[in-house]
């Protein structure tokens, strides 16, 4: 870590992120602003019946949930390749990056999956759609990287923490192709569009805000990434100067004659 | 090549050496399968259509419940007074290790799905319609999971949280080999018009996915 860290100990913030965490809070405003005011519900009118047809209001979660499913890709793909750089190269800076990317594209993914089901009531008419291949997968990678953050809580040593979770990771990615390719492969076997823009009138507010959705929380995510790496990046560098402090205060005791101290006992 | 094999069977025979002579397996893990199957039975008010009719999911599930025990009880054999250590201490590679740890465990799984097919025959009332589809989805899937499980097993070893971790590690990854090889069992038992042996192929990539990954994965494991 090379730029200004915390200098008082009680902030990952610097000037930078500061600047970003701004410009990310504004912009998400202005998503919302977009989403759930200036752009229209989404009505049609059936050829030939003349009904109302279309998404309505529902339309204007997918500013939010297309987006946040890109960045969930973009999260655990950041994360597979800092696992496997992490094999290659054992520098923590690896490590760290994978678990802040794991654990940021973990929320991602299950805001993917919260926003979809709010979305797909009264869409699809149903919270949970068992025969979409796409749901399903997603459900099955949000639960393989709870898995990986609960290991990395659960392992001690932080080297056999880096190495474990590097493995799973690297296992878990394997499903992303599966997410994202789903839509074309089992075409009869998903509700999801293959391109939800395609059937939408595409006004060009409608554009602007989808475009809006990726700028934004492409913002969010390199700003909770790089709090979340800074965080990481703090604990390991705690954990070694805590033990660098331990040796220390127990040599100083052997110095002054004090083994009682030393080894731990006597008080 | 053949030290690989040598090693791999050594080490799968000394597995197979303490299931034989604690019988962990097969005096708690084979009961525990049946039971599973009267628990389903239980659950869906003994009504044997419906039992049937769900065999093939509900033996998937059973067989993924008792590979979580089976793996378990793989781990722990190491874990007792440094067994590991001294296993990597003995030179072989780790991928022979691998692959003699997942052959153990194969051989066990493959026993509880004979017990478990008899199982869903005598309680559920399934009826065998392709005995080579059956064996051979049996066979697959088993590689898969030992193998799968194997490598989580390894993961999740050494820590003291080991028996809640494994079954959030392990289970999501194996959803595929569950949805394959109880698609390829809907087909063997009769119970849906399905393509059981395309569901064989996607089982067959998994396992081999699954025996190749994990032996080369459990390098960077075991060096710790």
């Amino acid at each position: 870590m090379t730029e200004t860290m915390a200098t008082n100990g009680t902030t990952t913030g610097s000037r930078g992120s500061r600047v970003l965490g701004a410009a990310t809070l504004l912009g998400l405003a202005t998503l919302l602003l977009f989403a759930f005011g200036l752009t229209e519900a989404d009505i049609r009118l059936h050829p030939t019946t003349g009904e109302e047809i279309g998404q309505f209001d529902a339309v204007r979660l997918l500013y939010l949930h297309v987006p946040l499913a890109v960045f969930t890709y973009v999260a655990f793909v950041l994360c597979a390749f800092a696992s496997a750089g992490y094999l290659i190269r054992r520098t923590p800076w690896f490590d760290t990056m994978a678990h802040a990317a794991a654990e940021v594209g973990t929320v991602f993914c299950g805001l993917v999956l919260v926003t979809g089901s709010i979305w797909g009531r009264p869409v699809w008419n149903t919270w949970w759609e068992w025969g979409d291949v796409r749901l399903m997968t997603t459900l099955v990678l949000f639960l393989m990287f709870t898995g990986y953050l609960a290991l990395r809580r659960a392992t001690v040593d932080p080297r056999a923490a880096a190495r474990r979770g590097a493995v799973v990771a690297l296992v878990a990615v394997l499903d992303l192709p599966l997410v994202n390719r789903s839509v074309e492969w089992w075409e009869n076997r998903t509700l999801h569009q293959k391109s939800t823009l395609g059937e939408l009138k595409i006004q060009d507010l409608t554009l602007f805000t989808l475009m809006l959705g990726f700028l934004v929380f492409g913002l969010v995510l390199a700003w909770l990434l790089l709090h979340r790496f800074r965080v990481g990046w703090l604990e390991r560098e705690d954990a070694e100067h805590g033990i660098a402090a331990d040796i220390a205060e127990r040599r100083a005791a052997i110095d002054e004659g004090d083994v009682d101290a030393a080894v731990g006992e006597g008080t | 090549m053949n030290r690989f094999l040598a090693d791999a069977r050594l080490v799968a025979a000394k597995d197979l050496r303490i299931e034989a002579r604690s019988r962990v397996v097969l005096n708690q893990v084979a009961p525990f399968a049946l039971l599973v199957l009267v628990l389903f039975g239980f659950a869906l008010d003994a009504d044997q259509r419906t039992l049937r009719a769900f065999a093939p999911g509900l033996f998937w599930v059973a067989v993924l419940l008792c590979a979580l025990l089976a793996v378990q009880r793989s781990v722990s054999v190491e874990q007792a007074d440094g067994a590991l250590t001294g296993l990597r201490l003995s030179g072989m590679s780790p991928a022979a290790l691998f692959v003699g740890k997942a052959a153990a465990v194969f051989v066990q799984l493959v026993v509880l799905e004979v017990l478990l097919t008899a199982g869903i025959i005598v309680l559920y009332g399934s009826e065998i319609e392709q005995p080579l589809l059956l064996v051979a989805t049996g066979v697959l899937a088993a590689v898969a999971v030992a193998c799968t499980g194997t490598l989580y097993g390894a993961l999740a070893s050494g820590l003291g949280v080991r028996e809640t971790l494994l079954p959030i590690l392990l289970l999501p990854v194996l959803a595929p080999v569950l949805i394959g090889a109880t698609r390829a069992f809907d087909d063997a038992l009769g119970n849906a018009a399905v393509d059981g042996w395309a569901w064989l192929g996607l089982l067959a990539v998994f396992a081999v996915v699954a025996t190749a990954g994990g032996a080369l994965a459990h390098g960077a494991l075991v060096e710790e």
